[in-house]
């Protein structure tokens, strides 16, 4: 075991991967000689040289555009798009020819390709810089979509999204960069859409998604203060969508709170919601409760974005109101 | 080299009866040409079959025909390794041909059988038949181009020395993509062909009356450090000599080209579109320079014997009707496949 931030897991997945596989390849704004703009690449290009390790200029398009057809045609790619927002210029690659190409083909067009990106907020970057857009990319048939939370689960769940045969969205939460793991020696490979129960509990069941499971367990710590028992999952991926750990779980509780970062319209939590009112109705013992953003456009200053993004203290009031 | 080659503000569309632009290339083997002229030929048989089984109600949706336009694709088909790839839009089915790509599964796909090319799950607008290098038809203007660029970076990194050949239309020359995609295929000198197929109209507009430069993509080659290069569209010979040279200098590390080839658009933007606000005579200079005439005429007057051309005519027609038959014989899908090959697993399962 040794200790890792989230950020330098990136570079350790990804450096972990083009060693096992010559056809990975790399590609970005400032990825390469840079190192990224936050410093979650560095080392690459001289390990793995300007042929893998590719700067590219601002053009979105032209990223995942390259990405596609090198994934077509033999390399498994790792696009970077550098903030989670700029998909939204590069969203007909995304939505309309990655996400489409296997099934109006029939199956002919495999591609092994993952986007990773720079997601959510909590760093102060402002609207357009501090999107949590995981729900956009949920919406669309064909391609994956995972987050973690943990340095560990970065090397495990990249490892993962790099050897898979689909496209996966690979969302890299900001204001987790920092933030440092325990991260067990040697090759490192989960398994796309487990999800992980961080913390058992009786009471209610937390589902929580990146940066959210930090503060659910966080929740969870001052509920146990007050007696009551939170069990806390982290959900790791949203497509596949672990339904069975979230349902043994709320079996067991009676009791849903989900955690969303992403604004409150269409965001993950609902399809969670609506899966377990359908499934589990019987099971529950109080209303289902989203603690999500608000359904607003993410505020600059400190004072404003904490109080829109969910805390530790709105997930116990939620807690609190789907018991009550 | 950028100085060797004609400006484009210099040229003109040619007018009716005028002689191929300035690059008159050697004409190819006799050979090259009779197979250019028995693929134009049965991608015009195509093509006219596929408006009929329109009118027909066998053929549903929409499709973009490409009747004028064939000598842009067959010639690339012939210029083309097996190997190499190609990338093409909506308007895509002269494209799908010239790979060879049989035209039974073509036809099929086009009135949603089980035995299309992709099992009725694309349409006319999404041909694609990896086994013959044809990567996809793209319905969505402009993001192709940057995906040919991913093909020929992987062709370069893996060390082939594959080619992608990248068609479109004139309209597409003012979307974002267009310019992502030339300015990173220069800066990585990659193996790709841009040729844009000039026909003149964006859809329903005149594309001189939205695009700031007189030559769409011609005019803008210089921005990307790129020769401008314009060929008579509708010269099947002239196509043949431009496709080699391009892909000859792709093939050899010499980087992109972009090529501009005047063509004309026989019908409308698409099925719905009867293309009443064109101007007669330009309709009536441009059928005047129908590729296909003028090519039979042309290979007749270099001493192709009558007889052998009129059997080319009638094969191709021949292959057309026997596609017809076949396609339309074929079953519909089974629906289970809607549910089908979203996922590499073959399923659309997103859950566990």
């Amino acid at each position: 075991m040794a200790e890792m931030t989230y950020r330098d897991a990136v570079a350790a997945a990804i450096a972990q991967e083009m060693e096992r596989d010559p056809s990975v390849v790399f590609l970005g704004e400032d990825v390469a000689a840079a190192g990224g703009v936050f410093k979650a690449t560095v080392g690459l290009l001289d390990k793995f040289g300007p042929e893998r390790v590719v700067d590219t200029p601002i053009a979105e398009q032209a990223i995942l555009g390259a990405a596609m057809g090198a994934a077509m045609t033999g390399l498994r790619p790792i696009a970077e798009i550098m903030f989670s927002d700029f998909l939204a210029v590069c969203w007909d690659l995304v939505a309309n020819e990655i996400a489409k190409t296997r099934y109006m083909t029939n199956g002919q067009v495999s591609l092994p390709l993952v986007i990773r990106t720079g997601n959510g907020g909590g760093v102060r970057f402002g609207a357009q810089h501090s999107q949590s857009v995981e729900n956009w990319a949920m919406m669309i048939p064909g391609i994956k979509v995972v987050a973690p939370s943990t340095p560990r689960d970065v090397i495990g769940l990249l490892a993962a999204a790099v050897r898979d045969p689909d496209p996966v969205l690979f969302f890299e939460q900001k204001s987790l960069y920092a933030t440092k793991g325990e991260v067990e020696e040697g090759e490192i490979v989960d398994e796309l859409g487990r999800a992980t129960v961080v913390r058992e509990g009786r009471d209610v069941t937390i589902v929580a998604l990146a940066a959210m499971v930090p503060r659910a367990q966080a929740a969870a710590e001052l509920l146990a203060a007050e007696g009551i028992d939170a069990a806390v999952i982290d959900l790791r991926s949203l497509v596949p969508l672990d339904v069975t750990t979230i349902a043994n779980s709320v079996v067991a509780t009676g009791h849903l709170v989900t955690v969303e970062e992403n604004p409150r319209l269409c965001g993950w939590g609902a399809e969670v919601a609506s899966i377990v009112a359908e499934e589990c109705i019987f099971d529950l013992d109080g209303p289902i409760v989203r603690v999500t953003t608000p359904h607003v456009p993410l505020p600059a200053a400190e004072a404003l974005e904490d109080a829109a993004m969910p805390s530790p203290e709105r997930i116990v009031a939620g807690v609190r109101h789907s018991l009550a | 080299m950028f100085s060797s080659r004609p400006k484009p503000e210099t040229m003109t569309a040619p007018a009716a009866g005028a002689s191929a632009p300035s690059l008159a290339p050697a004409a190819p083997p006799q050979e090259v040409r009779l197979s250019l002229y028995r693929r134009m030929l049965e991608m015009r048989g195509f093509e006219k079959r596929a408006y009929d089984l329109f009118l027909q109600g066998l053929v549903k949706g929409t499709s973009h025909l490409g009747l004028g336009q064939e000598a842009v694709a067959a010639a690339f088909g012939e210029a083309m390794r097996p190997d190499d790839y190609t990338f093409a839009t909506y308007r895509g089915h002269n494209h799908t041909l010239a790979r060879g790509v049989p035209m039974v599964p073509v036809m099929a796909e086009l009135m949603g059988r089980e035995t299309g090319l992709m099992a009725g799950k694309g349409g006319s607008m999404h041909l694609t038949s990896v086994e013959h290098g044809m990567m996809g038809s793209y319905a969505i203007i402009g993001a192709h181009l940057t995906i040919a660029n991913g093909a020929a970076w992987s062709a370069k990194v893996r060390g082939t020395d594959q080619v992608a050949v990248c068609f479109f239309g004139d309209g597409t020359t003012n979307i974002g993509a267009f310019h992502e995609a030339l300015n990173l295929a220069a800066v990585w000198k990659l193996p790709v062909v841009f040729v844009c197929e000039n026909n003149l109209w964006m859809e329903y507009t005149p594309i001189g009356s939205v695009t700031a430069v007189r030559q769409p993509a011609a005019g803008r080659a210089g921005a990307y450090n790129l020769p401008p290069v314009l060929v008579d569209g509708n010269d099947a010979d002239a196509m043949y000599a431009i496709a080699t040279s391009s892909i000859a200098r792709a093939r050899a590390g010499e980087g992109p080209a972009l090529i501009e080839a005047l063509t004309y658009r026989h019908g409308g933007h698409s099925r719905a579109d009867p293309a009443k606000y064109r101007p007669e005579d330009e309709v009536r200079q441009w059928l005047e320079r129908d590729p296909l005439p003028r090519y039979r005429f042309r290979l007749a007057a270099d001493g192709v014997a009558a007889e052998a051309l009129d059997r080319i005519e009638a094969e191709a027609q021949a292959t057309v009707d026997e596609a017809t038959a076949q396609a339309q014989a074929s079953a519909e899908p089974p629906v289970g496949l809607v549910e089908k090959d979203v996922f590499a697993d073959g399923g659309a399962t997103w859950r566990r």
